[in-house]
């Protein structure tokens, strides 16, 4: 047993950079998700009606599907239309569209749960509707969605591995390697369990340490 | 796709709509026992409750799935696709129910547990007839959203080679070099499963509300 984890370690050169790949990966379409919900938000919560409900519909229409089969349909359903991606560019833009659908109804929720009252009092002390944005609305959105979004940060890290099946080298896929070069099953994937748990209570620290500065800024 | 591709995504169906049921069935009741070893403190298995739960939460299903199913025939115990998926499914689902359970229990009015406890009734019985009934019912939304989570990733036993919906829809597409008409079938499945689990939450959550109003 302990010789296998030896094998494992003769290998942390590609688990490494498995996580690298997982990491980035995860980090970039967090990004990304959320900025995409940014714009989405408001056009969920838009007076014109059909503006709502075609955002509306592509946020509940991903919320139905599950992640694996999006992903396929990016990287292999997409040549049949003539768009070809590579493998990370086709994990990437699966990771980021789908995970936008979840962060903008998200924030739709915080951003509905926030008093009018600031808002107003800044319209009345005539922001523009980017300043108002900028200053007003989104300090206080960010604050009060920061524990939803750090839970949806970890299932994009999750989600993330399901690119194994599109041959994307993160995590996974790497303990799936190393497992089928050496046989060494049990080392390869425990290790990769405990690698993403690792990341997971990253993720899980950084929100609690913005959630502590909100409470001692209220 | 001919008629009988069709038929395989649909027979594809079937198992996926099976192992979701059992990894739920068997799930649920094994995340309120964890939960109970957490709630009553029992020493060190609670403990041991709470890491498993970590543990499970920060781990994908798809890496999970493949220890499972190519370390356990390593130390001697052999386990075909099916098997490895439903324990899969139950240990991934069982950390998050325990979490939605946990929850509940934490919340269980205490003057309720000391009144029953006055009138002389033992644990268990206290248990079943005063904290259980309560706790189902604060619960089952969260269960219910758990439901709909297990079936979005339930496309990832088919790395096993467990022929459900996902694996039947990529083995079609292969075969037709076509592959996005089988895997519109296949979200043309996926999404009304979720969907109905989706509003059955909502309906759930609105007849609670609307009964708390009456109360």
């Amino acid at each position: 047993m302990i010789h296998d984890f030896g094998i494992v370690w003769g290998e942390r050169s590609l688990l490494l950079s498995g996580l690298a790949n997982t990491t980035i990966l995860s980090l970039l379409s967090a990004v990304a998700a959320l900025l995409i919900g940014f714009i989405l938000t408001p056009a969920l919560m838009s007076k014109r009606p059909w503006l709502a409900w075609i955002v509306r519909s592509f946020v509940d229409g991903m919320r139905c599907v599950p992640f694996l089969l999006f992903a396929y349909i990016v990287y292999y359903g997409l040549p049949s239309l003539g768009l070809r991606l590579d493998n990370w560019t086709s994990g990437l833009v699966a990771l980021t569209i789908y995970n936008a659908a979840y962060m903008a109804e998200i924030l739709r929720g915080a951003w509905a749960a926030q008093p009018r009252e600031p808002i107003e009092a800044g319209v009345a002390f005539g922001f523009s509707s980017l300043a108002l944005f900028r200053r007003i609305v989104l300090p206080p959105l960010l604050l009060a969605a920061g524990p939803v979004i750090g839970n949806q940060m970890i299932q994009i890290v999750k989600d993330s591995a399901f690119l194994t099946i599109i041959a994307l080298p993160e995590l996974t896929h790497a303990a799936a390697s190393i497992q089928s070069r050496h046989y060494v099953p049990f080392a390869a994937f425990i290790t990769a369990v405990f690698l993403y748990w690792g990341l997971c209570l990253v993720i899980e620290a950084a929100v609690t340490t913005i959630d502590r500065m909100a409470a001692s800024r209220r | 796709m001919s008629g009988a591709d069709l038929l395989a995504i649909l027979r594809g169906a079937g198992v996926t709509v099976s192992l979701s049921f059992a990894g739920i069935l068997i799930g649920a009741p094994v995340g309120l026992l964890l939960a109970i070893v957490r709630w009553a403190d029992v020493p060190i298995a609670a403990r041991v409750v709470a890491l498993y739960v970590s543990i499970l939460r920060a781990t994908p299903l798809v890496t999970l799935l493949l220890l499972l199913f190519f370390a356990l025939p390593n130390i001697g115990i052999a386990i075909d696709p099916i098997s490895a998926a439903i324990l899969a499914l139950v240990m991934n689902t069982a950390a998050f129910n325990c979490e939605v359970w946990r929850a509940s229990l934490m919340n269980f009015p205490r003057d309720q547990y000391e009144a029953a406890q006055s009138v002389g009734m033992n644990a268990l019985l206290r248990f079943r007839r005063i904290v259980l009934p309560q706790i189902v019912r604060v619960s089952l939304p969260g269960l219910v959203n758990e439901m709909s989570l297990l079936i979005k990733v339930t496309p990832v036993l088919a790395v096993v080679g467990v022929v459900d919906i996902t694996r039947a829809a990529v083995r079609i597409g292969a075969e037709t070099y076509d592959p996005l008409p089988p895997f519109l079938v296949a979200i043309a499945l996926y999404a009304p499963i979720v969907f109905a689990l989706v509003s059955l939450q909502r309906w759930i959550e609105r007849r609670q509300v609307r009964m708390e109003a009456a109360a």
